[in-house]
């Protein structure tokens, strides 16, 4: 994908992830009458944080569906629907709150197919904002992806680029089983070039954003920018980092993990959830599984402190993956 | 009634014997609002259960076969041994399902009836749930949630008194659970969960309203379990004469006597009857017993629809 | 000084009730000895204490329920009238060793003297993983990335000679790319340099000295073949009683530390350098149509490897190197033979070659001459033969010594005396 330069002739305009999101939503809602998308303020309001702002406007009440604030309710609700022959897609404010719909999610989304020996499909999409880095204090910061990402029978996916924060819906969409999607806060501004001749994009592929020789970074999410920037000041340096961003945290892209690191010998991750029980324990561990010989050196990981994370500004940014600890890890990797 | 009552009667003996594993809550006793309240129900409308749904899978007409191979955990069962006794599914009658987490299957329910109120059907989803599933958050924010959308969406409290050990007093402050449903502005009421008649009444009543688009209803069945909450248990909760009272009001013999009195049965009706019963449970005995496993390399089967993809 | 108290046997278990004493005031207890039996809700269960010593008092009558923790007896330290421990010789030659017979039976097929094994399982208890420790003393631990491990294997670096530049000084695969670039240009680091001699006109001597590398089976053929079709062998074989020399092992390797304990093979290589320097005309080369006698005796040991092929480190002054120090050394050599890790020194011109099968269960070696020398001595298993001891039958522990010769430098009278002086020298291995 990141190999992918624009067709001959084809326009790039900028978009922000926001933008980017808004339109993948407006183009299911015009594409498919199944689909409708439900959650707290995503109507009147415009979306807590302004995703789908105009799109009651264009699609009515009926199907930009404001919600009592009952995480469970709507989120089961969104999982009876899709049982009922719908494609809701469902809006929570952050995935803190999720932890009020967990329930939902992994006894009745991610259950029902198995337990019901294949007879009931649950084609929902849960989308959420996670991360921090907006000074929201300890309820609204965290990153809980990793616990998603543990549940056998839902996809979870992470974009972390325009491209993909405008294509990754309609492929959720298309998929027959529940996915849940998360949207970073700090991404939402983000601007980029909107890739015109990415029609539809695959859900089962990490990507590598920058190839590089000496060192993969391997990270998702909120954290690509950060991996960006962290492999431009080594560049500087000499040293070559190749960034795979993840794409999807359930499944893994084991593949393009392996190839990276058969070509670089060195990884480090870089996961903004806590690093005890995370899934940056889980690649380092499938890297040790699969990659063992070709490692030139340890695993080296970035994580969030273990801490909850704090109001002021100095010290959430000290609780958190920053570039400069991104680059501190290379060079410990590749010492 | 009867099917339902020496289904679950044949359980426990297959349960002693070894046969059925895992946890198995008998209906026995409430086996009229389930009989009552499905007699309200047409081919169409959706159903969504709790971990006691022996009875209401049976009422909705999911083969006996299919049911006991399940509880057996043979590939022939109704979730093809995956679910077991909490968990039968049977998509094409619409019944959604043996939920084990109270009142988890209650926001399901809504959404079910949300799809056909967006899809313009006229549909109705019934959702049974116990007095335990009323002191739920979920049960409070799916009320709210359907009575606010005006769902089509039917809410059958099977009040039976006890929340496994503890008596309704015991866990709410306010025992008068229609009076409460009541408040989310959609009409409630209560009805005797011991005769199916009256029950089937309330429903029918409650069902035709829902699916004319009056929204959400409540109906309490006021009825009572016979036997203990799971399985085993030592019972300790409940005082033996309060049981024995109970068992005066069994449904089986309440409608027994009002055919008798109607003419309609008799001994030898009911003779064939038992027998009738009888032999299908034989069948679906023995052909549970014959039924294949799924066999382990199907294992991760059904957990994504793509294999391997999640 | 200490209780003996009511146990608890199980997470729901408050009481229990003291069925029966096993023990006596007085008696002496050993951590894990079974004192008291015990009834609880459940079941009647025999309990054990958790100190040695020796029972000062029973506080508690059978028959009487208490709760968990309450001292059911004291234990103090064991009675000074019994054994003084401190006066008491160590234990260690007495009886056989403790053990099993699956232990007995993997130290016999890894060649270890059980008497000399020190047992760390219950009560000095010899287990398998003694013997094996025993038989396969560990080498030193290298720090290398995984990829630099493969690719030393691949490149056929020998890591350790390789210098790590990562963390904590680990071997990283530049580190060995580095290393092996070295090796092309430079002077050979490491044994593994040493390749197959090359076809054509024999070598000379320092051509022989390192065995070929592991694997490297042409090398072996070549030089083998060499052997057969240059060298006129005679052999002859004798069977040497053990007794004497075995039995004086052991008293001798009950006074040394478990470290520093002889082995049966260092008495017979000691006896082989020895009989070496009485007959010299074993133990040198030939070269240039003549013998060549040699001035000391560097003793060659044959080490087959675990992935095939064989090395011959020599062990230098083999005749002149005191016992435990032939001991440490042939340890330490073997140990480095195995890893590849042998100094090009060690394998330079030994002047007369041991083959010890013994361990791979044969009775009987008749060795080829490894060229340029002029003889091969075979030493096979360790066995009880039954031997004629002052007229009496009697079951001793013997090796069959064989040696093959060049006719070219020696004659069957020569060999005969070598092996003769061997059998002698191990009939007094205090000598040694």
């Amino acid at each position: 994908m990141n190999a992918r330069r624009p067709a001959e002739g084809a326009e790039t305009p900028r978009s922000t992830y926001r933008e980017a999101l808004r339109e993948g939503l407006r183009e299911a809602l015009r594409g498919d009458e199944r689909v409708f998308l439900m959650g707290e303020d995503v109507g009147r309001y415009g979306g807590c944080f302004g995703v789908s702002l105009g799109l009651l406007e264009e699609f009515g009440p009926d199907r930009i569906r404001d919600t009592p604030l009952s995480e469970s309710a709507f989120v089961g609700a969104g999982i009876g629907a899709a049982l009922g022959g719908l494609r809701p897609v469902v809006e929570i404010m952050t995935v803190n709150f999720s932890l009020l719909a967990l329930d939902q999610v992994l006894n009745n989304a991610a259950t029902l197919l198995h337990m019901s020996g294949g007879q009931l499909n649950v084609p929902v999409v849960i989308r959420m904002t996670t991360g921090a880095g907006r000074q929201l204090g300890a309820q609204h910061s965290h990153s809980l992806e990793g616990w998603y990402a543990h549940i056998p029978g839902i996809r979870v996916l992470t974009p972390a680029t325009v491209d993909d924060a405008r294509h990754m819906l309609a492929a959720a969409l298309d998929d027959p089983d529940p996915v849940v999607l998360f949207e970073h806060g700090s991404l939402y501004n983000e601007e980029g070039a909107l890739d015109t001749a990415i029609r539809s994009v695959s859900l089962d592929s990490a990507a590598v954003r920058r190839a590089g020789t000496d060192v993969s970074v391997i990270t998702y999410g909120g954290s690509l920018p950060k991996a960006l920037a962290a492999a431009e000041e080594l560049a500087g340096d000499g040293i070559d980092a190749e960034v795979v961003d993840l794409r999807s945290l359930r499944p893994l892209d084991d593949a393009t993990v392996t190839e990276s690191v058969a070509r670089t010998h060195r990884a480090v991750i870089v996961d903004e959830g806590w690093r005890s029980g995370s899934i940056s324990g889980e690649i380092s561990a499938r890297i040790t599984e699969q990659s063992f010989y070709d490692l030139d050196a340890p695993v080296q990981r970035v994580c969030s402190q273990e801490v909850p994370i704090p109001y002021a500004r100095q010290l959430e940014e000290a609780a958190l993956p920053q570039p400069a600890s991104i680059v501190a890890a290379v060079r410990q990797a590749v010492a | 009634m009867l099917l339902i009552r020496r289904f679950e009667e044949r359980c426990v003996e297959l349960y002693s014997a070894a046969k059925i594993r895992g946890f198995v809550h008998l209906y026995i006793g409430e086996e009229a609002v389930a009989v009552g309240v499905g007699q309200s129900l047409r081919e169409e409308d959706a159903v969504v259960s709790t971990y006691r749904e022996h009875g209401h899978a049976l009422a909705r007409g999911v083969p006996t076969q299919a049911v006991m191979a399940e509880m057996f955990g043979k590939a022939t069962g109704c979730s093809r041994g995956r679910g077991g006794s909490m968990h039968l599914f049977d998509a094409g009658r619409r019944f959604y399902g043996g939920n084990a987490i109270v009142a988890g299957g209650l926001p399901l329910a809504a959404g079910l009836a949300l799809a056909d109120r967006m899809r313009g059907t006229e549909r109705v989803t019934c959702c049974f749930f116990g007095d335990g599933a009323y002191a739920e958050g979920e049960f409070h924010e799916t009320a709210n949630l359907a009575a606010l959308w005006q769902l089509p969406l039917l809410l059958v409290c099977e009040n039976n008194l006890y929340a496994m050990g503890t008596s309704l007093a015991r866990e709410h402050a306010q025992t008068n659970l229609a009076m409460r449903a009541a408040s989310y502005g959609m009409p409630a009421w209560t009805v005797d969960g011991m005769d199916v008649l009256a029950v089937e009444a309330a429903a029918r009543r409650a069902a035709e309203s829902v699916r004319a688009g009056g929204g959400p209803h409540f109906l309490e069945a006021r009825t009572y379990r016979f036997r203990a909450h799971s399985m085993y248990d030592p019972d300790r909760y409940r005082n033996k004469d309060e049981i024995a009272q109970w068992k005066t009001r069994d449904p089986l013999d309440g409608l027994e006597g009002i055919l008798r009195t109607a003419g309609a049965v008799d001994d030898g009706v009911i003779k064939r009857l038992e027998e009738d019963v009888t032999t299908e449970i034989d069948t679906a005995v023995r052909a549970a017993e014959a039924a294949p496993y799924e066999p382990v390399t199907d294992l991760l089967r059904f957990v994504t629809s793509t294999p391997g993809s999640a | 000084m200490g209780e003996f108290t009511m146990p608890s046997l199980g997470a729901d278990m408050d009481e229990g009730t003291l069925v029966e004493w096993l023990v006596a005031e007085g008696g002496e207890v050993a951590r894990g000895d079974v004192v008291a039996v015990v009834e609880t809700a459940k079941s009647t269960i025999e309990v054990e204490c958790f100190e040695s010593g020796t029972i000062t008092e029973l506080l508690v009558e059978p028959g009487t329920t208490v709760p968990v923790g309450t001292p059911l007896a004291v234990i103090g330290p064991t009675a000074s009238r019994g054994r003084a421990p401190s006066a008491a010789p160590a234990p260690v030659l007495t009886g056989p060793a403790l053990t099993t017979p699956l232990v007995r039976h993997q130290a016999a097929e890894e060649g270890v003297d059980l008497q000399a094994v020190h047992g760390s399982g219950m009560g000095g208890r010899i287990t398998r993983e003694d013997v094996s420790r025993a038989a396969h003393p560990a080498p030193a631990r290298i720090t290398a990335s995984p990829l630099a491990r493969r690719l030393a294997e691949s490149l056929g670096v020998d890591l350790a000679s390789v210098k790590g530049t990562g963390s904590r000084g680990a071997i990283k695969a530049d580190d060995v790319r580095a290393a092996a670039g070295a090796a092309g240009e430079g002077p050979a680091p490491a044994a593994p340099a040493e390749r197959a001699a090359p076809a054509g006109p024999p070598p000379p001597p320092a051509g022989t000295r390192a065995a070929p590398p592991p694997g490297d089976r042409l090398a072996i053929a070549r030089l083998m073949t060499r052997a057969k079709r240059e060298i006129p062998h005679y052999y002859l074989s004798t069977v040497i009683d053990l007794a004497s020399a075995l039995e004086w092992m052991r008293t001798e390797n009950g006074a040394r530390q478990v470290a520093d304990r002889l082995v049966p093979a260092a008495l017979l290589l000691k006896a082989v350098a020895l009989a070496a320097r009485e007959v010299p005309e074993l133990n040198g080369h030939w070269s240039d149509d003549r013998f060549v006698p040699a001035t000391g005796v560097r003793l060659g040991t044959a080490v087959s490897l675990r992935g095939g092929g064989l090395v011959a480190p020599a062990l230098a002054d083999a005749d002149r190197m005191p016992l435990p120090e032939l001991m440490a050394t042939l340890k330490d050599l073997v140990a480095r033979a195995r890893h590849g890790r042998l100094r090009a020194s060690e394998t330079a011109d030994p002047t007369l070659t041991v083959t010890n099968l013994g361990d791979q269960g044969v009775e009987t070696v008749f060795g080829v001459i490894y060229p340029p020398q002029v003889a091969m001595v075979g030493l096979g298993r360790v066995t009880d033969r039954p031997v004629a001891v002052d007229g009496m039958l009697a079951v001793h522990p013997t090796v069959t010594a064989t040696l093959s010769a060049d006719h070219r430098a020696s004659d069957g009278a020569d060999g005969s005396r070598f092996l003769t002086a061997l059998d002698r020298l191990l009939q007094h291995p205090e000598d040694l």
